[in-house]
């Protein structure tokens, strides 16, 4: 499969099932449980992925390494180009930067619809600790975005 | 780095593997949150619909197809050029009825299927049941009803998989009340 229309749409749909479906019932639902699926749905698939992926890989030097191969082939294989930016503390915790992150950047140049934005960076969340987690490393992965469609993914090392 | 060298992948492939993943991820969860297989087909093609009815602009935009004289022609530019371009791959046409209103779509390979084993107790389920939405909901958007069912499916034990496509007919286009 040549083209990433597809997925971009399959994803839409997902966000919007999963908003949809807890709507019916439950009434004083919060947006926290639709990012939770969301994310689990993500971890689940970069689990798969990252397995894909690494087939062929030589064995990692150390954590620094993995969040390189995430950052480099990873985010290239998902989203047809590297992280813009890569930082840490060296205390485990990860920031990847990316200035034009594809999932968000048909929607908006701005600070339009920015409230609209965690449920389209949950997936991604997921996908990321999934990966890292099939490659040894724990993780929290969070997302903030000021304004679109740059995005910051936080990863916070769990010690094992 | 040094490394770089041994881990070139094939980008394009593992996009592909990417939606088969988030797919399979998503039939998954659907299948949680339903108790029965049909309510399950049935929402995987509500969303494929949508899918359709947005993706269909994609394609007009960047494949350089007229509109389709007959049923025959559409058949194959949904081969040729739809498949093609968002699956990887190319289905033939076959069984053509008498009337030349329906048709089979025959796929040797279906992406969307790479990973996947049915469990016994989702025997009704249509797994790629999505894809009949898309198709339909992108006719539509050219003005043509069409039916689009799975006859066949090589992860129910069949030989092939095959999607059976039947005109219904002819959308007119209806402008607004006072728009001319």
């Amino acid at each position: 499969m040549a083209d990433e229309a597809p997925f971009q749409l399959l994803h839409q749909e997902l966000i919007q099932y999963i908003y949809k479906s807890n709507e019916r019932g439950e009434i004083n639902q919060e947006s926290g449980r639709n990012i939770t699926k969301l994310e689990n749905l993500g971890f689940r698939v970069g689990q798969g992925l990252i397995e894909r992926l690494t087939k062929d890989a030589a064995r990692f030097k150390d954590e620094l390494d993995v969040m390189k191969f995430i950052c480099k082939d990873f985010w290239t294989c998902v989203f047809k180009k590297q992280i813009d930016n890569l930082r840490t503390n060296h205390q485990g915790i990860y920031v990847l930067q990316d200035n034009m992150f594809r999932l968000l950047s048909q929607l908006s140049a701005g600070k339009q619809y920015l409230d609209q934005a965690p449920k389209y960076l949950a997936f991604t969340c997921g996908l990321v600790r999934g990966a890292l987690l099939s490659l040894g490393v724990k993780s929290i992965v969070t997302a903030e975005v000021s304004i679109m469609p740059a995005s910051k993914f936080q990863v916070m090392i769990q010690k094992m | 780095m040094s490394r770089q060298s041994n881990r070139t992948t094939d980008s394009k492939k593992m996009n592909a593997e990417l939606f088969t993943l988030t797919y399979g991820a998503l039939v998954t969860q659907l299948c949680k949150d339903y108790e029965n297989d049909e309510e399950v087909n049935k929402q995987l093609d509500k969303m494929g619909y949508n899918i359709g009815v947005r993706l269909i602009e994609d394609f007009l935009a960047r494949s350089n197809v007229g509109r389709c004289q007959d049923f025959r022609e559409t058949a194959d530019v949904i081969a040729k050029n739809a498949f093609k371009m968002y699956l990887g791959i190319t289905p033939s046409v076959t069984n053509w009825s008498p009337a030349g209103d329906e048709f089979s779509l025959i796929l040797e390979s279906n992406p969307l299927v790479d990973f996947v084993e049915l469990p016994d107790n989702h025997n009704t389920l249509v797994y790629s049941n999505l894809l009949c939405g898309v198709l339909r909901g992108a006719l539509e958007m050219v003005q043509m009803a069409v039916d689009v069912k799975f006859v066949q499916d090589t992860l129910r034990g069949d030989g092939v998989t095959e999607i059976r496509m039947k005109f219904i007919k002819r959308i007119e286009e209806n402008l607004p009340a006072g728009d001319e």
